[in-house]
């Protein structure tokens, strides 16, 4: 139970943090927020690699390849894609 | 000690992530915010192929090199104008990925012979139930903007929200089983099919306009799941960046739904636009009122103005007219006429998509104002031109207390000196109401493809 409270603690500073952090985001860049937060929900990934990984079973296996690619599109789809609009953003100063 | 290391390897990899959202606050230093967090990914990911549990990388090989591909390819051949899909199946995959892994530990864990801690399955029906609905929800946002085999006006049909309570409450009752009895593991894929056919059956009947609040939502639950994961893998990596998500989701979402005056109940069960507007028919409204300009007449008025504002909409998306509106913009600055744009928090189909677009035709940021702002300056407009845009700028949202739109800001054309409306008929927008601005005073219709109007109207402009 300990451990949860500390796992429950953190996420509620983090969603904290959170709300302070993306409330001075301005609507210009809202689009690429939600781009580059998709690609921090790939974090999922970090899970996936060990699933896939560790050979358990061949279910395990097979559900921790198929988060991985998933996860792998989310970060490298979503950081990319980010760049590319915040370029845009950039290029027209 | 390695177990102390690569925990703290996820806890700069937050701090990466938080500085990255942080400097999203300005164009100017977003870049570097975006390239920040992609480090913390990989100091993420590299940590944990250390992880004492991996016993084999080939499939992990596999697993990463086909996601690179598909990931690199998705980003680099999107157009700015389908940036909602791409982001709608995102969100999804992110889902998805938080089903698969909360269901591989709960298998793990009869393979170790472990037993379920009380939180930790907890967390895994959680991740099921929030995981399908965001993955299944997601891919029906994805077909609607993409226009693909499901109508993106709103599916409503009798006993929606009562069969939608049904289904979530025998998910939960699912996972309440799997909380009693963890080594239940089927109980899990049930509720992960029941979740499934929540998320289709929530998103069905949400109408492309609110298509905005339905992706932030979704954007918010996709951070959810993934810190429900974390929970159940004990990974504060995992939770600190899906909290971080989720807020971010959950704000943009608060945002949108303010935009439209509506709550996010009402979006999400609403269905909006899905009757056709009742009592008398749109043309009597319009009935000989509706005075229209041409493109060489509009010129004539262009050249006596000063400032311009032009309000632009979905429809300019759909024309694919940001290029020319690039090229009118260029033309009537060398005039020495001043340009900006009016947003609407809610003009497109997810928040910042008129922002995206022009700035991809090369618009520069400073001309995007927002809507307080660009309301402050509609006195001193002499011509706004409205461009594939119909509810947010609709006067009624003001007088009509009755209408759907009913208090929702709006950018306030009407009060320029003259409002050009590009437009292809008088059909009304995604509200389903008629707007009364097309018979204003000061109003001109200009009728005509988005994108073909504009190039038009440039060409007069030049000649004249």
């Amino acid at each position: 139970m300990e451990i949860f409270v500390i796992a429950l603690t953190i996420f509620v500073l983090a969603v904290w943090i959170g709300f302070e952090v993306i409330t001075k985001v301005p609507p210009i860049l809202h689009t690429p927020l939600m781009s580059g937060s998709n690609a921090i929900s790939g974090i999922t990934i970090i899970g996936a690699l060990i699933s896939s990984g560790a050979k358990y079973t061949t279910l395990t296996t097979w559900l921790g390849f198929i988060a991985v690619v998933f996860a792998t599109i989310n970060v490298v789809g979503g950081f990319l894609v980010t760049h590319r609009m915040l370029k845009m953003f950039q290029k027209n100063r | 000690m390695k177990e102390a290391l690569i925990n703290l390897s996820y806890l700069t990899a937050s701090v990466m992530f938080i500085f990255c959202l942080k400097d999203l606050a300005h164009p100017r230093t977003a870049i570097r915010g975006n390239l920040i967090g992609a480090l913390g990914m990989l100091l993420a990911i590299v940590v944990t192929l250390f992880d004492r549990n991996i016993v084999s990388y080939n499939i992990i090989i596999y697993g990463v090199i086909l996601g690179t591909i598909a990931g690199y390819i998705i980003a680099m051949k999107i157009k700015m104008t389908g940036m909602p899909q791409l982001v709608a199946i995102l969100n999804g995959f992110g889902g998805g990925a938080s089903i698969l892994v909360a269901g591989a530990a709960m298998v793990e864990t009869g393979v170790t012979g472990d037993t379920l801690l009380l939180q930790t399955s907890i967390a895994t029906a959680a991740s099921g139930i929030i995981g399908a609905v965001t993955f299944w929800g997601s891919m029906v946002a994805f077909l609607k903007l993409q226009e693909m085999w499901i109508p993106g006006n709103p599916v409503l049909f009798r006993g929606q929200h009562l069969i939608n309570l049904v289904l979530l409450l025998i998910a939960i009752g699912l996972g309440t089983w799997l909380v009693l009895d963890p080594s239940a593991h089927s109980a899990y894929w049930y509720l992960v099919i029941l979740s499934s056919i929540l998320g289709l059956l929530i998103v069905i009947p949400i109408g492309g306009a609110d298509m905005p609040v339905v992706i932030a939502l979704l954007n918010s639950y996709s951070g959810i799941a993934g810190a429900t994961t974390g929970f159940v893998l004990n990974n504060n990596g995992l939770i600190i960046a899906g909290a971080l998500v989720g807020a971010s989701g959950i704000i943009l979402s608060k945002i949108m739904c303010k935009a439209m005056n509506r709550s996010l109940t009402n979006v999400l069960f609403g269905g909006v636009g899905s009757v056709a507007a009742a009592g008398p028919g749109q043309g009597d409204i319009y009935a000989g009122k509706v005075k229209s300009a041409s493109a060489e007449e509009l010129a004539m008025i262009l050249d006596d103005a000063r400032q311009v504002m032009i309000v632009p909409g979905y429809g300019m998306a759909v024309a694919q007219a940001q290029h020319p509106v690039r090229d009118l913009t260029n033309l009537l600055e060398s005039k020495g006429i001043k340009v900006n744009f009016a947003i609407h928090p809610v003009a497109g189909r997810m928040p910042g998509h008129m922002n995206i677009l022009l700035a991809e035709a090369g618009i520069p940021y400073e001309k995007l104002k927002e809507m307080d702002e660009s309301n402050s300056m509609m006195e001193s407009t002499d011509v706004s031109i409205v461009l594939g845009a119909n509810d947010v700028v609709n006067p009624i949202a003001r007088t009509d207390p009755k209408s759907p739109i009913a208090g929702m800001p709006i950018i306030d054309v009407d009060k320029s000196r003259t409002v050009v409306i590009i437009k292809r008929s008088l059909a009304s927008g995604f509200a389903g109401i008629p707007n009364p601005l097309f018979v204003a005073d000061n109003s001109l219709m200009y009728f005509g493809d988005g994108k073909k109007a504009i190039l038009d109207l440039i060409q007069a402009v030049k000649e004249g």
